[in-house]
């Protein structure tokens, strides 16, 4: 027990100091802490997943305030209660169904069917293979005529413990934290996973000779672009370079190394470029229940241009960045402002920055994030497909029970 | 641990010391600034547990090392010791699982120095610094990465085992008015090898050189084909040290201060051969907060987020964040705002704080607790916890410490610092710059080197409880419901206050500074020519290099000595003549300047040969003019000259009133008899003389009888010369 503490402690304390960035690296993180948190937790005879429940929700809390604005870790706390409330139903309809079939009793609970129609699987897997299915087949398979079931995740180990089905109290206490673990197995898969996920339906959208527009840096668009450029595709890429941390360089620099043609824009001259560009492709840092979307600083710019040319803006998100909050005053609550020495050298301006002087003083300000609202949003992709901003709430509702909302 | 290291053999140990340092960083953190800056609140608060922007100071400082990787930080605690322990152990510090904080307690260090050696002799018994360390006070603010600058300094340090420090600098313009940088800080020369970055020269202005000017060793030219001297560096008191300093300064037990004496030292002394090498910063934030003035800098450059993460909305230490609005807000989610009232820009609102009806709030800090009435207005003021301020008050660039008491309508003018739990009473205007505390101002202060701790607990207390008795009497200082002593200024100082306070800098002292150099600038202009004519070379370079009054000065003084060799010498009145007229050329002097000196000259004398009586010295005088009339002669032969001559001997007169004084009309009387004046020249002065101040009439009136009867022979001779006439 003390070196979980010990290990949320360390969590906390980077989340804190801003050493960890990125939502993806911060939910894996979140994941695996969670996840020797779960296995950690002594769970008594009865209620068990309550204690799961309120273990994972303190230590959630602690996690969320000690970096409010990275939604992501509050997202996968969420996405692990949702598993262990779904584990614990799907257990008890079993034992129920167990008991219904002994007794021949017809009472019809809505979730017999689920828990009668898949008897060999858990219910997050159950889960995770539905969401697969969602995915629409896309003209691309259709004409490859590739089989649709290998898209169908199922993982050997999901089906190994199908045998443990019994009504025994002791060995239901096991089970509900095996398959809960199995659960976050999945999900941290799921997160590691996304990159690829996505990056597979890249072919379906980019297109031969087309010019795509991006700005600041991201993992996610990175192989988005690289394996539509695998696939043959030819295409070009605009880098907008993102000011002021300027890591739009450093997509440039790796899109060169694989062999795009690529052009490095300044930010402000993608309202003159947009013109000349087919799509806008965008990773983002959080997509909002509303279908907002909260992104590098620049985005909104962007977004903006492209309604105006009727140009597509599509947003990259692995699920884990979906937050099922709808966004109140985004701008500054889910901001954060930055150091302005990004902005500008302390000591060349150190002049101006004196409020003794009492006549103007030089305000810098950093803002990390922008938020782009979503009417300005033509697609969503993520793991399991395109979407339309309206139906965000929609997948929000599959991933996150509602009685964790608010922690 | 300390026992650990110990039991490993001695060899061991060596061999592996590279190793150990490079495993474990560490730090010296000075909690003690060694100074009175921060008088009275030292002297019940030590400084590091000041709060800015509501949060301590040590705590920026450790959880600035923290996430720089330092591991392992000795709190050096000197005054208060147990107030800054009794925090330490409250706070997460001692259990944080990334750093190791350990305290060190010593009363007996009254400097930067004695701490450093005692760090020394503590180090020889348990071996607790095994390399290079940090060298840091607690209230520094900063965010710049450490291990970089760590693993550069080894580098260096195994290249040349001189290199002994690495400071660091970075670029912030001072003020080209006041010479004081934004920290309130005396402006900084520093010269630095560009391309090694090793230090040459360190000099703090008004210290070292209050003329303005610096000054250079030649040989540091001759050592370095090139120098980079700049003055728009600050000194962030953030060192790099290998072990060697502390021994440096176990050997030179009279280093006292860190830059004053040890750099200095070190610089100097080229018999160790030491160096101390520099390093800037640029994008990182790094300031100590070492007087008022950079208590209100730093406190904005956190607000405007400089030193992120260490920010009021991050929480970096178990402090509670704050949430930032728009317009760089922070308010606390539980502080109570009344609707009406208006919280302005850069403003930071504590936790369970409540603001009353129609405030006015801009650009300030108020701690959690606190109770503000309703019309108040505060201004560019820090706000600690617990204070009550009743309605209408008015309160502008001041400091207010814990559980002050503001009773309704008082008000506090720029530059005052409250200390604790002092009562301001009823509409009571505290006048600007004064300092206020409950305890009394020592008496007896004798220096800046004074120690900040008295055995601080008990002392205080004592002071706290004796006071309660004389509340009743004394307290009036603050009006009839007030609490508390305003401390007076020390003389001297009393310039220098707006220069360290919080409030900025009055308009009408740099209104002041900007009238001192323009009238600086406007002699400059009158001596150089107006108009496009060029004068000659040696006339330019003589008017830039000499005052007028100093020529004279020195003309006057060369003429007396020739004076004097020609009298003792007994030389001819040509040749005197001759060289008085060549010393009239070099100087360019006018023929009445030389009479002016040539007769001063012959007065001194006079006076300087001994004399008992006012007779003898009038003989002297006498033989003197006599002998020496001539050379006089050559110079008086215009009237303007001759009255130049009587004003010189006027002014002698007034320098000596008891010797030549009365000897004037007799003198006077002597020079016309020898021909040297004649009366036109003396009736003229004496017109001239009638219309000035009745002080200066002493020698007129003295020899009026002496004028009169000039006026009348002169008379009597027109009127002879009219008889003349009217016989012819």
């Amino acid at each position: 027990m003390p070196d979980v503490q010990s290990m949320v402690a360390e969590f906390v304390n980077k989340l804190r100091k801003r050493k960890i960035e990125g939502s993806q690296a911060t939910a894996k993180c979140t994941v695996e802490l969670l996840r020797s948190v779960i296995s950690h937790q002594r769970v008594p005879h009865a209620n068990q997943a309550a204690a799961l429940i309120d273990a994972v929700k303190a230590v959630g809390q602690q996690l969320v305030a000690a970096n409010p604005v990275e939604l992501a870790v509050g997202n996968v706390v969420r996405r692990v209660l949702h598993i262990i409330r779904e584990e614990d139903l799907s257990l008890t309809t079993a034992a129920m169904a167990g008991l219904d079939l002994l007794d021949a009793s017809d009472d019809d609970d809505i979730d017999n069917c689920k828990g009668i129609g898949y008897p060999a699987m858990s219910a997050a897997v159950v889960a995770a293979a539905a969401r697969s299915t969602l995915r629409p087949p896309s003209l691309q398979t259709l004409l490859e005529g590739t089989p649709e079931s290998a898209t169908v995740p199922y993982t050997s180990s999901s089906g190994a413990d199908s045998e443990s089905k019994t009504a025994d109290k002791s060995s239901l206490t096991r089970k509900l934290k095996h398959d809960v673990i199995e659960g976050v197995n999945q999900l941290i898969q799921e997160i590691s996973g996304c990159h690829e996920q996505i990056a597979e339906q890249a072919i379906e959208h980019i297109h031969q000779n087309e010019v795509i527009l991006t700005l600041g840096s991201s993992r996610t668009v990175l192989e988005f672009l690289c394996a539509a450029k695998e696939k043959k595709r030819s295409f070009r890429v605009f880098v907008a370079e993102g000011a002021p941390r300027y890591q739009g360089h450093l997509l440039a620099k790796e899109l060169v190394a694989r062999g795009l043609q690529t052009t490095v824009i300044t930010d402000s001259a993608v309202f003159a470029m947009i013109s000349r560009v087919n799509m806008v492709i965008i990773g983002a840092h959080a997509v909002m229940a509303n279908g907002g979307v909260i992104g590098p600083v620049g985005v909104n710019m962007a977004a903006l241009a492209a309604k105006k040319h009727a140009v597509p803006f599509v947003v990259l998100a692995g699920s884990h960045k979906l937050c099922p909050l709808y966004p109140h005053n985004p701008e500054v609550l889910l901001n954060e402002l930055r150091s302005p020495s990004e902005l500008l050298d302390f000591g060349e301006f150190s002049d101006c920055l004196d409020f003794g002087a009492g006549s103007g003083s030089l305000q810098v300000v950093n803002p990390t994030f922008d938020y782009v609202p979503p009417n300005l949003v033509s697609l969503f992709i993520t793991d399991t497909g395109g979407h339309n901003p309206s139906y965000m709430y929609r997948l929000i509702a599959d991933y996150y029970s509602a009685d964790d909302l608010v922690m | 641990m300390g026992a650990q290291k110990k039991g490993g053999g001695g060899a061991r140990v060596s061999e592996d010391a590279e190793e150990q340092s490079r495993q474990r960083l560490q730090a010296i953190l000075l909690a003690d600034s060694f100074a009175t800056k921060f008088r009275p609140v030292t002297l019940e608060r030590p400084k590091v547990l000041l709060p800015i922007v509501n949060v301590p100071m040590i705590d920026y400082t450790l959880a600035w090392l923290e996430y720089a990787g330092i591991e392992e930080v000795f709190v050096f605690c000197c005054a208060h010791s147990t107030q800054i322990i009794e925090y330490l152990e409250k706070s997460e510090w001692y259990s944080h699982p990334n750093l190791v904080v350990r305290t060190i307690e010593s009363h007996k260090s009254i400097s930067a120095g004695d701490a450093l050696r005692y760090m020394y002799e503590q180090q020889t018994e348990t071996s607790q610094i095994q390399g290079d360390f940090v060298l840091v006070s607690g209230d520094t603010v900063s965010n710049m990465p450490l291990a970089d600058l760590i693993q550069e300094h080894r580098d260096r340090k195994k290249k040349d085992e001189k290199a002994i420090m690495t400071m660091v600098i970075k670029q912030s313009k001072s003020s080209s008015l006041t010479h004081q940088s934004r920290l309130g800080t005396d402006q900084l020369f520093i010269a630095v090898d560009p391309l090694t970055k090793q230090l040459l020269h360190y000099e703090e202005d008004k210290i070292d050189h209050p003329s303005g000017s610096v000054c250079l060793d030649k040989s540091l030219l001759e050592s370095n084909p090139s120098v980079l001297v700049c003055n728009d560096m600050q000194d962030c008191y953030i060192d790099i040290c290998s072990p060697e300093v502390l021994s440096l300064f176990e050997d030179n037990f009279d280093y006292q201060h860190l830059r004053r004496h040890f750099v200095k030292g070190v610089l100097v002394d080229d018999i160790m051969g030491y160096k101390i090498f520099t390093h800037e910063i640029h994008s990182s934030y790094a300031a100590r907060i070492d007087n008022f003035r950079s208590y209100d800098t730093v406190s904005k450059d956190i607000i405007q987020r400089w030193t992120y993460p260490y920010v009021p909305d991050i929480n970096f230490s178990g402090n509670r964040p704050l949430r930032l609005g728009r317009q760089g807000i922070y308010r606390a989610c539980d502080a109570v705002l009344s609707r009406s009232a208006d919280v302005g820009a850069s403003s930071v609102i504590g936790y369970g704080t409540k603001i009353g009806d129609g405030d006015k709030i801009l650009n300030s800090v108020i701690g959690n607790g606190c109770c503000i009435g309703s019309n108040v207005v505060i201004e560019g003021s820090y706000i600690w916890n617990n204070v009550t301020i009743e309605d209408g008050c008015e309160i502008r660039n001041a400091i207010v410490c814990d559980g002050v008491k503001i009773r309704a309508g008082a008000v506090l003018q720029p530059g005052v610092v409250l200390s604790f739990n002092v009562v301001v009473g009823r509409d009571f205007v505290v006048p600007a710059y004064s300092k206020v505390s409950l305890l009394q101002q020592p008496t007896t202060e004798d220096s800046d080197d004074e120690l900040e701790y008295a055995d601080s607990s008990s002392a205080t207390a004592d002071q706290l409880s004796g006071l309660n008795l004389q509340m009743e009497s004394k307290a009036s200082e603050l009006g009839p419901d007030g609490a508390g002593y305003i401390w007076e200024v020390c003389e001297g100082a009393h310039d220098e206050e707006w220069k360290h306070s919080v409030a900025p800098i009055p308009e009408d002292k740099l209104a002041e500074i900007t009238q001192a150099i323009d009238d600086d600038d406007t002699d400059d202009e009158s001596v150089v020519p107006t108009s496009g004519e060029l004068k000659s070379d040696a006339d330019s370079i003589n008017t830039d290099m000499n005052d007028p009054n100093d020529d004279y000065d020195y003309f006057e003084k060369e003429v007396e000595g020739t004076v004097l060799r020609a009298v003792e010498e007994n030389i001819k009145v040509d040749l005197v003549t001759l060289e008085i007229n060549g010393l009239r050329l070099s100087y360019n002097m006018e023929s009445a300047d030389c009479a002016g000196a040539t007769f001063y000259s012959m007065m001194k004398l006079a006076v300087d040969t001994p004399h008992n009586s006012a007779s003898e010295l009038y003989k002297n005088a006498a033989s003197i003019i006599t002998k020496w009339k001539e050379l006089l002669g050559f110079y008086v032969k215009k009237i303007d000259e001759q009255i130049e001559v009587i004003m010189k001997f006027e002014e002698m007169c007034q320098e000596s009133p008891k010797e030549l004084g009365p000897l004037f009309t007799q003198i006077l009387h002597l020079l016309y008899d020898k021909d040297v004046l004649q009366e036109d020249a003396i009736l003229r002065w004496a017109e001239e003389k009638a219309g000035a101040d009745e002080a200066d009439k002493v020698y007129l009136k003295q020899c009026d009888t002496f004028i009169q009867w000039l006026k009348e022979a002169s008379e009597e001779e027109d009127e002879d010369d009219e008889d003349e006439e009217e016989d012819d």
